[in-house]
């Protein structure tokens, strides 16, 4: 499960580790995390049994495991994109890339004899190499990162389908079936995967001067380098690890359906991943960044998704209800627009 | 212009931010037709001041009076509309745009709703010529020199509302004759009866152009003088809160132990384009001062040296060994650091806490995985807060929120915490207050003392003269000359400068 | 009961007939050395890509020199492929449009240019005098027939699940339609959740794991995919809660692309309506008739058959063979 407690990883470290001290230190990190609470209410309001969770046959079943195994794919582009975005770039081609990774998963499995374990290490080679190439173009040839990730973007689908041959390509393969429908205590192996995966950068950055480093990349790229740092070894390294991010959502999305599906495996999902890290509270013009929030704000989109699902509302209405929420939560997250609301706090407290 | 009513006043305006006093209980007191300095050390209250009357923050306490009334500017834009407007050292214009098009931006001539593109010019420069400036209006802002952007945005300004004009470093990017056109504009101003509020770090510009100063030293007003009643010393000393003596005594330099052996040693160092063919031998405890005029060659001589540009000819040595310098992380590595001309592209993180900021090279030599622990960067950076007596209330504060001065100790710290042998130090104190200046010709003198190799870019001739070894001289991207010994002074320097 | 027979038969009899006049329609070869530009919507699905090579396959069969376009699902796309073919001065073209509106003023351009387009698959809303005909599946049948064959399987009483198609398709529009219409007729048949699953497998599994928990999985009777892709999503959220889909509940959906005789040869499909992807030699025959001066109808539909699990296994050999 991911754990909520490692968004607090900026702030310094007191002996003792209390959340209503670390919640005061820095109110940043409030309103994420309140907007996902209140949205998981709002969801229980629509439907009572929303937090219902049953047991089937080993397998925990329920809404609110739904959010955490669907938001998986989200999630890790999240994480990925946040480090992109810290650097001041953005990531647009981690769609395609789960296109590509699912497709290279999914036909390698079905037309040799690879052995699963091989497939999985290749298409996350794949990932790796579409990262790289990102990365190239970012930090080694200096093109916009918006126009250097539109350009896999946009082949990178078409590389898919030229893998797939323009079906959608089946395997059965219980090895890889397990990273999308797996269950282990209980719980879907994509949830047990995204935060294994948000752990392990969470300490690859953190733990080490990377995580620094891309703040300070980001926050002002010519001082960093004129201060010795290797801006481009540190640009070229956010993407790779967002390309492979992106190919571990690709094998979850291809073994969660069994199949590539070229055309449509993590559609627009790159624009959701950079919502999240804007929810999050990582600014797009690069510099300080928070992966733990990231992952709330990817669990945030979900959380609407899925309760957009079981309130029985027609259809027609997903993508209003879904813009009107993500409004709403970046309206609280503005300190403008709740500043009047304060002083009237303030006032009504100061008359009581 | 004394004994009458201030056009502008302030009544115990107080302003806090946290526990820090930014402005207290100050009583400010502009009169019309007058050019009145506002003087203090970083962070002695005169931004906040500005801000306070501008409407940028709004006042915890305190009166702000204008012609006897009592306001409370909300925003800038309300403060011009009452008449103030302040024109900042980072000009605020849009430099992709006609100079007619920024003076007019937001409240353009129009008929039938449409802009008038031809008396929007007709008007621009029929303004520009009251101030004796007679240029193309149409062209781009950015193609002027930066004096004449200044004067357009004094334009503007005094366009829009002509009571208050207040001038943040006006001239600090200005060259000399340049600084004379600006005064002459600020003199028809004053002549029409306008209030000039001049905040400057140049005090020999004060004393040519100012009518009055304030002096503001830790939030608090300590003075406020005619000019002609209060000579530079005493100036100083109301800034500091310290005797002059004392200031001038804590510069008394070290003997300068040299050693033989060169540290590092270019030869033939050369780009085309950037600088001719350059020779250079820094030994460890000497200080190699670095003169000539902006764009002599002095910040190109540290690019190149620093690896920031690849030089096309010549070679650098360390110890003797000839070594490669393709990036500045291969000088690093050397055992150089460079602080760099540009504080602010070139320099600080700002969004990173000056503890970050301090240790940034450190850990940047070091590389990814050797991360330095929480407990290192904070004893690091606090002996560096006390070393170099950066003021700030805490070593997690983002370092953009410092004052000038302080950022520019921020970044000497940072790269004396990466323990350089060879330290370049490109414009050290431009931008900086006096006191902040003396300390840091003092941290210069020490660190040489030290053992450092030093290599100095000023445009202060006093200062290179001060403390340097050697004084290299460039002019037009060539090497003159060198002095040294008892050849060093303003004069020979000057001389070597000028000199055909 | 006899009654509720009697409406079922006299329904699967207008439905035959149908199909009967749409194949009576259908001429042999014709168009040799015509130049016809076919603009596609794009390679969405695998249904499309067999669309797709089945009108190349027909072009070839007939000699006609085919002008292939694929819009990649813009529509911007697609009206820049037609403006290229009026300015090539083809015979005739062929649009499969990506959406129903904003066609009007290309079409205008086309007949300007006294070339005649026929119109597959999916409906434009332009005047219909800016195209000579319509050749396309009738959605609407479809979800009939798919209704048709749920109320005979469930005796008229079923509380049905419902996975939409993309929001606003005309694909989505008439499937729901149809299929309401029919069970509007049977009052112990009723859809008790619906939501879109946007015609894809990943969205279709998402929608069915919601809907297995926001109601009692085991009051749902049958899941009613408006394709097939969906419903393949649909059996693994099934099988992932436990359930066994064609027996726990039943299934039904359009399209009958190989993987859903895949699955019903596996158990885990019931039914699947065939939207029929050979709309090719029927177009094509529009264009020669008009050609030659005949009349065409406004609408010539092309029926599918409904396919069960006891031919699944051939259909899927035959299927995946091609």
């Amino acid at each position: 499960m991911v754990d909520t407690k490692t968004a607090f990883e900026k702030a310094p470290a007191p002996r003792g580790f209390s959340v209503a001290r670390l919640l005061r230190a820095n109110r940043k990190l409030l309103f994420p995390l309140a907007a996902f609470l209140l949205i998981l209410l709002g969801n229980w309001l629509i439907s009572p049994n929303f937090f219902n969770v049953r047991l089937v046959e080993g397998r925990l079943l329920g809404s609110l495991v739904d959010i955490f195994n669907r938001g998986a794919p989200t999630v890790l582009l999240a994480i990925g994109m946040t480090l992109v975005i810290a650097t001041k770039g953005i990531d647009l081609s981690v769609g395609a890339v789960i296109a590509i990774c699912g497709a290279v998963a999914a036909v390698l499995i079905s037309e040799t004899e690879l052995s699963p374990v091989v497939v999985i290490i290749i298409s996350l080679g794949a990932g790796l190499l579409c990262g790289l190439w990102n990365g190239v173009l970012v930090a080694v040839f200096d093109i916009q990162p918006f126009i250097a990730t539109l350009i896999l973007m946009v082949v990178g689908r078409g590389i898919a389908q030229l893998i797939t041959e323009g079906q959608i390509a089946v395997f059965n393969n219980p090895t890889l079936e397990f990273i999308g429908k797996g269950v282990v205590l209980g719980l879907p192996f994509p949830i047990l995967l995204s935060a294994f995966v948000f752990i392990l950068v969470l300490v690859f950055v953190r733990r080490t001067a990377i995580g620094l480093l891309i703040e300070s990349v980001g926050s002002n790229d010519r001082a960093s380098y004129y201060a010795g740092i290797d801006a481009r070894a540190i640009k070229l390294l956010v993407y790779v690890i967002s390309g492979l991010c992106a190919a571990v959502a690709g094998l979850i999305i291809t073994a969660d359906i069994k199949g590539a599906d070229a055309n449509n495996a993590g559609l627009w999902l790159e624009l959701d991943a950079v919502l999240a890290v804007v929810i999050g509270g990582t600014l797009l013009s690069g510099g300080r960044f928070y992966l733990g929030l990231s992952v709330i704000g990817a669990l945030i989109i979900q959380s609407i998704q899925t309760g957009i699902f079981v309130s029985g509302l027609p259809p027609t209405f997903n993508l209003i209800v879904q813009a009107l929420v993500i409004l709403a939560i970046l309206f609280l997250q503005s300190d403008d627009f709740r500043r009047p609301f304060a002083r009237l706090f303030q006032r009504l407290r100061r008359h009581s | 212009m004394v004994d009458q009513v201030p056009l502008l006043q302030t009544q115990k305006l107080t302003k806090t931010f946290g526990s820090v006093h930014a402005l207290a209980q100050v009583d400010f007191n502009l009169y019309a037709g007058e050019v009145h300095a506002v003087l203090g050390e970083n962070g002695a209250g005169k931004s906040t001041l500005v801000k306070l009357i501008t409407g940028v923050y709004h006042k915890d306490d305190g009166t702000i009076l204008l012609d006897g009334q009592s306001i409370h500017p909300q925003n800038p834009h309300d403060a011009q509309s009452l008449g103030i407007s302040a024109v900042y050292q980072e000009i605020n214009l849009v430099p992709t745009l006609s100079v007619a098009e920024n003076i007019y931006l937001g409240h353009q001539p129009t008929r039938f709703g449409f802009i008038n593109m031809r008396r929007v010019n007709a008007q621009a420069k029929a303004l520009l010529q009251t101030y004796n400036l007679d240029i193309d209006v149409t062209r781009t802002l950015s193609t002027y020199s930066v004096a004449i952007q200044q004067i357009v945005a004094i334009a503007r300004g005094i366009d829009m509302s002509a009571k208050v004009l207040i001038l943040d470093e006006p001239t600090a990017s200005l060259d000399a004759a340049e600084v004379q056109m600006l005064f002459k504009v600020m003199r028809t101003l004053t002549a029409q009866g306008i209030a000039i509020i001049l905040i400057t770090h140049f005090l020999d510009q004060v004393y040519q152009i100012a009518d009055r100063i304030t002096v503001l030293r830790n939030g608090e007003k300590v003075g406020e003088q005619l000019v002609k009643d209060l000579p530079k010393r005493q100036l100083i000393s109301l800034m500091l809160g310290r005797e002059f003596a004392e200031i001038a005594a804590a510069g008394e330099s070290v003997a300068p132990p040299i050693s033989a052996d060169a540290f590092v040693q270019a030869r033939g160092l050369a780009r085309k384009g950037m600088l001719q063919p350059f020779d250079l031998r820094i030994a460890k405890g000497e200080i190699v001062g670095l003169a000539g005029l902006l764009g002599s060659g002095r910040t190109e001589a540290a690019q190149l040296l620093f690896g920031i540009v690849h030089s096309d000819a010549g070679e650098v040595q360390v110890k003797g060994q000839r070594i490669t310098l393709k990036s500045p992380r291969d000088a690093v590595r050397h055992g150089f650091a460079l602080c760099p001309e540009d504080r602010k592209v070139e320099g600080i993180i700002p969004e990173l806490t000056v503890r970050e900021n301090i240790i940034l090279a450190l850990q940047a030599k070091q590389g990814w995985f050797d991360f330095l622990s929480t407990a290192r960067q904070e004893a690091i950076a606090q002996e560096m807060i006390t070393a170099l007596r950066i003021v700030t209330p805490d070593s997690s504060k983002p370092v953009g929120e410092l004052s000038g001065g302080n950022q520019q100790k921020v970044i000497l710290a940072r790269w004396l915490a990466a323990q350089p042998e060879f330290l370049i130090l490109d414009e050290p104190t431009r931008g900086i207050d006096v006191g902040a200046h003396a300390e840091i010709i003092n941290i210069i003198k020490r660190l040489c003392s030290e053992g450092l190799a030093l290599l100095v870019i000023s445009s202060e001739l006093s200062e290179v003269v001060d403390y340097s070894n050697r004084v290299v001289v460039l002019r037009d991207r060539q090497k003159l000359t060198e002095l040294t010994g008892d050849d060093i002074n303003e004069t020979t320097v000057m001389r070597a400068i000028a000199e055909k | 009961m006899r009654s509720r027979k009697l409406l079922f038969s006299v329904l699967v009899l207008m439905l035959v007939m149908f199909g009967v006049f749409a194949t009576a329609f259908a001429q042999e070869g014709g168009g040799a050395g015509l130049t016809i530009g076919f603009s596609q919507v794009g390679s969405e699905s695998a249904w499309r890509t067999s669309f797709t090579e089945a009108v190349i396959a027909e072009a070839e069969a007939r000699g006609i020199n085919l002008l292939f376009s694929d819009g990649q699902q813009r529509q911007e796309n697609q009206i820049a492929a037609l403006r290229s073919f009026i300015a090539q001065g083809v015979d005739a073209i062929i649009l499969a449009p990506v959406v129903e509106t904003g066609w009007d003023e290309v079409l205008q351009e086309a007949a300007d240019n006294e070339i005649p387009v026929v119109i597959v698959d999916r409906n434009v809303t332009a005047d219909p005098s800016l195209y000579i005909t319509r050749v396309s599946s009738d959605f609407v049948h479809e979800g009939r027939l798919a209704a048709a064959w749920l109320v005979q399987a469930t005796a008229g009483q079923c509380d049905i699940v419902e996975l939409q198609g993309t929001v606003g398709s005309s694909a989505a529009l008439d499937r729901q339609q149809g299929f309401n219409d029919v069970i509007a007729l049977f009052p112990n048949m009723q859809i008790v959740q619906s939501q879109s699953g946007d015609f894809t497998r990943t969205n279709g599994k998402e929608v069915m794991e919601s809907f297995l928990n926001a109601v009692d999985p085991s009051t749902i009777c049958a899941v009613w995919a408006h394709n097939d892709d969906m419903l393949i999503g649909a059996i693994e959220a099934m099988k992932e809660a436990g359930l066994d889909p064609a027996q726990d509940i039943l299934t039904i959906s359009v399209d009958a692309i190989p993987d859903i005789f895949q699955a019903m040869v596996d158990g885990d499909a019931n039914a699947t309506v065939e939207l029929s992807p050979n709309m090719g030699g029927p177009a094509f025959d529009a264009v020669v008739a008009y050609l030659a001066g005949e009349t065409l109808p406004a609408w010539i539909p092309v029926a599918g058959g409904i396919y069960f699990p006891d031919t699944a296994a051939e259909e899927l050999a035959a299927r995946s063979g091609s």
